[in-house]
């Protein structure tokens, strides 16, 4: 079966303040959506608030997972109910490393008696890992402590593949890196394209978008989704910038502080 | 209302005789008796003491079995040691010694490891020179005195010049019998360019004390020797207390502490090393997790002395329930102790409303050519950090754990001993957990 994500009518305040002003998305499986526009348009607060971020209070509309509201579950269970999000500033944890800390993370999914074992584990962590083109130190350091900004990007893509979610959202997972950097996390991300992924990627840079080529393109501006398109939007916004849509739109101030 | 007590100081000295104490002790016994009266109680910085029980102690000395190999030793003892590979322990039970194991190695190298007492009779010069005179007075105030006055357990410890332990020395205490005070005494010497690791444990199988806490330990590394000094205490509720624990250096020589405070009663920790010799230096690593309504103080003091002296502490406490703890860190540096280095780190997580923690961290410094520093917070635990672990579907149990862990990792990961190090993972893991 496709597993649909719905994100219908989406509202959320971060103290108070309005952010996403009625955000609508269908994102199937096997289908990856990129949502672009400028900064302060709202797009890290949809992908926050989709996995259960604390600081954002949805207080309207639903996201839907195969038609069960994932709004109402703990961050956790919307994990295991298939979501994962590669955030933009990962934590550092110290005192876990970061292969125990995803062995923890694959069990936590699963049921008990079910564990994965210890050698499918390991193979597998060296595979992704070789993929991503990272040290094998990396897999006994602390959870993300002291890595560097591409290294806990790629840790975010790794985790991304060793749990195998049903959809990922990749919240500006490309800013910051150089074009190697850009290149790997790229490779990771393809890797998992397939029928039984779907992906929503952040950003507002277009040029991620030329080695991971999305299936549909959106434009958010002032808390919406103002635009929908193929990727030759992703092109167009390349070439001329947004203006155009803010002039097509009649929109002067694309941020939400616009009211 | 005052400390009040009532003690009998011809019972003690009587009791004392008939356990066929040495000369020596029994004077110093004496001699804080007759001071007792007239010295201050403590008054540690912001806790206040008036009303606790720090002397009504019912039986000075509660005689216990022996344990006659270690296989007869209890399971919560055999959690601490190392059985394959111990080489070097003794064990105390309430106030008896109850067990000892050392390498032939050892003894060869003329290293001593006896109890307090025993050492009092077989090597009196050697505590006469050391035994509360450069790191502990007696009539430092009412409860140093008084735990010279009820003395009644301890070891001693002593490294010949030169001389390098290669395997740990371990000291366990075991508390299982709830009349039991341990005013315990623990001197540990390194003579010039010796090397030592010394690990204590006070562990125990009851629920709740009926006794007191008063415990000494005095730790001298003379010229270039270097101690190694680790603890994890973990005793029952109840056992009102004041533990010291204080070092003195000599030139170049280095004592760092790696002490792990778990006990579920209201305590005084008083950690202190003089760097006295020059080049000398202490690396001080304390972690504390504070449950149900404990009242706990920590002051944690480096005082340099010597030229080019370097103190680091580094303490880590997590508050839990109604707890309430002070953490002060103090770095002092004495006119004259020039180009010294003072650094010091104190962080508190307050896991309920309803815990307190208050992180001071102090310098005192009067000396121009010297370099200080000081970090201090006291925080909840980071939603941010939750989140995220969530986020890969941890439970919120479970991350909570993970963050804790990782709080408390920077001195757990310093303990010298591997047995030692998951025990007290392991006493982490309770004292959240529950």
């Amino acid at each position: 079966m496709t597993s649909v994500l719905e994100i219908k009518d989406l509202h959320v305040e971060i103290e108070g303040k309005e952010i996403l002003k009625g955000v609508n998305l269908t994102i199937k499986q096997g289908e990856i959506h990129a949502v672009m526009g400028p900064n302060g348009t709202g797009k890290s607060t949809l992908a926050q608030a989709i996995m259960g971020h604390p600081s954002y209070e949805v207080t309207k509309g639903e996201v839907l997972l195969d038609g069960e509201n994932v709004l109402e579950l703990e961050v956790d269970e919307r994990a295991h109910a298939g979501l994962f999000l590669a955030m933009q500033y990962p934590s550092e944890i110290s005192g876990v490393t970061n292969s125990d800390f995803l062995r923890s993370a694959i069990n936590a999914s699963r049921e008990e008696g079910d564990e994965i074992n210890l050698m499918q584990f390991i193979k597998k962590l060296d595979k992704n890992m070789d993929y991503l083109e990272m040290d094998q130190d990396m897999a006994t350091r602390y959870l993300n402590e002291g890595f560097s900004g591409g290294e806990k990007k790629r840790n975010e893509i790794l985790q991304l593949m060793m749990l195998e979610p049903k959809f990922a959202i990749l919240d500006e997972i490309d800013s910051g890196l150089d074009i190697d950097a850009l290149k790997i996390v790229s490779k990771g991300i393809n890797e998992l394209r397939g029928p039984e992924f779907g992906s929503l990627i952040i950003t507002h840079y277009q040029r991620l978008l030329n080695y991971i080529e999305p299936d549909f393109v959106h434009v958010m501006m002032q808390g919406k989704v103002v635009k929908s398109g193929g990727k030759e939007l992703a092109e167009r916004l390349e070439n001329e910038g947004y203006d155009w849509i803010k002039e097509e739109l009649g929109i002067e101030d694309e941020t939400v502080e616009a009211e | 209302m005052e400390n009040e007590f009532v003690i009998n100081k011809d019972e003690i000295l009587e009791a004392s005789k008939a356990r066929e104490e040495s000369a020596f002790l029994t004077e110093k016994r004496t001699e804080a008796l007759d001071k007792l009266n007239s010295l201050d109680m403590i008054k540690p910085d912001k806790t206040r003491v008036s009303k606790w029980d720090f002397f009504t102690v019912t039986d000075q000395f509660v005689e216990s079995e022996a344990f006659g190999s270690i296989e007869e030793l209890p399971q919560v003892v055999r959690e601490v040691i190392d059985i394959e590979t111990v080489e070097n322990v003794i064990i105390q039970r309430n106030n008896t010694e109850a067990f000892v194991k050392l390498s032939d190695d050892l003894v060869s190298q003329g290293v001593i490891v006896e109890s307090i007492f025993d050492a009092a009779n077989n090597h009196p010069e050697l505590l006469e020179k050391y035994f509360m005179t450069d790191a502990v007075q007696i009539d430092e105030n009412k409860l140093t005195a008084y735990h010279a006055a009820l003395l009644n357990g301890g070891v001693f410890v002593y490294v010949p010049k030169n001389v390098q332990v290669k395997d740990p020395i371990q000291m366990v205490v075991l508390h299982d019998d709830e009349k039991a005070s341990l005013f315990n005494h623990v001197l540990v010497v390194a003579d010039t360019g010796a090397e030592v690791t010394y690990v204590e444990n006070y562990v125990t199988t009851l629920e709740s004390g009926k006794g007191k806490l008063n415990i000494v330990s005095e730790v001298i590394a003379k010229d270039n020797a270097k101690i190694k000094y680790g603890a994890v205490d973990f005793l029952a509720k109840a056992l009102v207390g004041y533990i010291v624990r204080r070092g003195v250096t000599g030139n170049d020589a280095v004592i760092d502490w790696a002490l792990g405070l778990m006990n579920d009663s209201d305590v005084i920790y008083d950690n202190t090393t003089y760097l006295m010799g020059s080049g000398s230096s202490s690396d001080v690593k304390i972690v504390h997790v504070g449950r149900g309504n404990q009242k706990s103080n920590f002051t944690t003091e480096v005082i340099h002395y010597g030229k080019e002296t370097t103190g680091n502490i580094l303490k880590h406490g997590v508050m839990k329930d109604s707890a309430s703890s002070v953490f002060n860190g103090i770095g002092y540096i004495k006119h004259g102790a020039t180009n010294s280095d003072a650094q010091q780190e104190s962080r508190v997580l307050m896991l309920s409303p309803k815990a307190r923690g208050d992180a001071n961290p102090i310098l005192l410094i009067d000396e121009d050519e010297v370099v200080a520093g000081h970090a201090a917070s006291a925080g909840q635990v980071d939603e941010i950090q939750l989140f995220y672990l969530m986020s890969r579907g941890l439970s919120r149990q479970e991350a909570e754990r993970l963050v804790i862990h990782g709080f408390l990792a920077p001195v757990v990961e310093s303990i010298p001993i591997e047995s030692v190090k998951q025990l007290l993972t392991a006493v982490i893991e309770e004292k959240i957990v529950n």
